[in-house]
């Protein structure tokens, strides 16, 4: 019976909710290609430096810079986040984290993918 | 004098011996306090590591590394470029002469010499450079320092004629510390779209893990080079600094180019005293 009435409550909130599960399709998709961008070695390569150590798909031995992880509570304002990937040395001069953005390293639009999927570590 | 006075001139004083710190260290530190500099920062940083383990760069962090090393070592199997660069090395000239013939003792333990300060032509001169002038002294044609399988292989021989000699490099005029400052320049410059500086990885973060790659020390790199990486590509030491500057995305200096000579100048400088071991295996 409470199985029966647990598959009733999601099939319910499913017909009556249609748009949020389509939102998660879409945030995952979005995750899914942040991550792609994330680990590509001539895109983010931010394994170079970082592990993210709650990614199993993750695979670094890198500790050159801060492990990826708690993102949402380190950067809770996304745009100290998108600050950072853009031009890390406007916090720390001495860093030695490239700067995507003044440099074109990556887009504007794959930056904000890339923080979609730093938000799930 | 006021007290007022008198706090302004400790301020002064303060404010100058700041600026002096800030400034002038770095500014008007000799060669030999660099190495010394750098030595201290690495014996911190590998704690219980002997120097002379230094020439094994990453490798000596690890011992799974270092045994597969020896193990490929005992039969490399880039042995034949050595053979190469020893028929190039032995073969007469048209006028009967050899590479033997151009340097001190038939060209053993000359390598750790190099680069030296050629006071005359105001310029750094490299063992590479001194195979071309003995070519040339016998008329015969100069080789392109980034040919692999001309002067790199010939290198590949004649420096193992040097092993086990210290690095000797001599920065004793004022010209030859403006070539020793060049490349010290060179060494901490930002460059390319990653914004990296030699010292950002083979300094600030040597022996941390890049991916699954160990950093190496700037210390034991200058002496045992060329290497041949993966066990069969032959790099000189130019060719690695091209493929450090291309993963920067920066454009790279020539081999034996002016700017990667000078470099090469300092970079032996902090080497000094280190045995030279060439044609090595490296990852």
């Amino acid at each position: 019976m409470r199985l029966s009435s647990l598959v009733f409550a999601i099939v319910a909130s499913l017909l009556h909710n249609p748009l949020p599960a389509g939102d998660v399709i879409e945030n995952n998709s979005r995750v899914d290609e942040g991550r792609r961008l994330a680990h590509d070695f001539d895109k983010g390569n931010c394994l170079a430096c970082h592990a993210a150590p709650t990614d199993p798909q993750a695979i670094t031995k890198a500790n050159i810079a801060p492990p990826l992880i708690g993102m949402r509570a380190r950067f809770g304002d996304r745009q100290a986040l998108r600050s950072q990937i853009w031009d890390a040395a406007k916090r720390n001069p001495e860093t030695i984290m490239p700067p995507f953005g003044r440099h074109k390293i990556l887009s504007n639009d794959e930056i904000e993918l890339i923080i979609d999927y730093l938000y799930t570590l | 004098m006021s007290p007022i006075a008198c706090h302004a001139s400790r301020f002064k004083r303060a404010f100058l011996t700041l600026l002096l710190l800030l400034v002038g260290a770095p500014l008007f530190a000799s060669p030999e306090e660099d190495r010394e500099a750098f030595l201290a920062f690495f014996s911190g940083r590998f704690p219980g590591v002997p120097l002379e383990q230094y020439v094994h760069g990453s490798m000596m962090l690890s011992e799974d590394a270092l045994s597969q090393y020896e193990s490929i070592m005992d039969f490399p199997p880039f042995q034949g470029d050595i053979d190469r660069g020893r028929m190039l090395w032995e073969k007469p000239f048209a006028n009967g002469r050899t590479f033997a013939d151009c340097f001190d003792d038939g060209g053993r333990n000359v390598a750790g010499l190099y680069p030296y300060y050629d006071e005359a032509n105001d310029r750094v001169v490299t063992f590479e450079m001194a195979l071309n002038a003995c070519l040339k002294e016998n008329g015969e044609a100069k080789l392109d320092y980034g040919d692999r399988s001309t002067m790199g292989v010939l290198t590949a021989y004649a420096r193992t004629l040097s092993d086990g000699m210290a690095m000797n490099i001599k920065v004793d005029s004022e010209g030859a510390r403006k070539k020793y400052e060049a490349g010290r320049a060179f060494y901490f410059r930002r460059i390319g779209q990653h914004n990296l500086a030699c010292a950002s990885c083979h300094y600030t973060h040597a022996g941390h893990y890049f991916r699954d790659e160990l950093l190496s020390p700037t210390i034991g790199q200058a002496v045992h080079f060329p290497v041949f990486r993966g066990g069969e590509f032959l790099f000189t030491l130019h060719m690695r600094y091209q493929r450090c500057m291309e993963a920067l995305r920066a454009v790279p200096f020539a081999a034996g180019s002016e700017e990667l000579n000078n470099l090469e100048y300092f970079h032996s400088y902090l080497n000094n005293g280190l045995p030279l071991k060439a044609s090595v295996y490296r990852r």
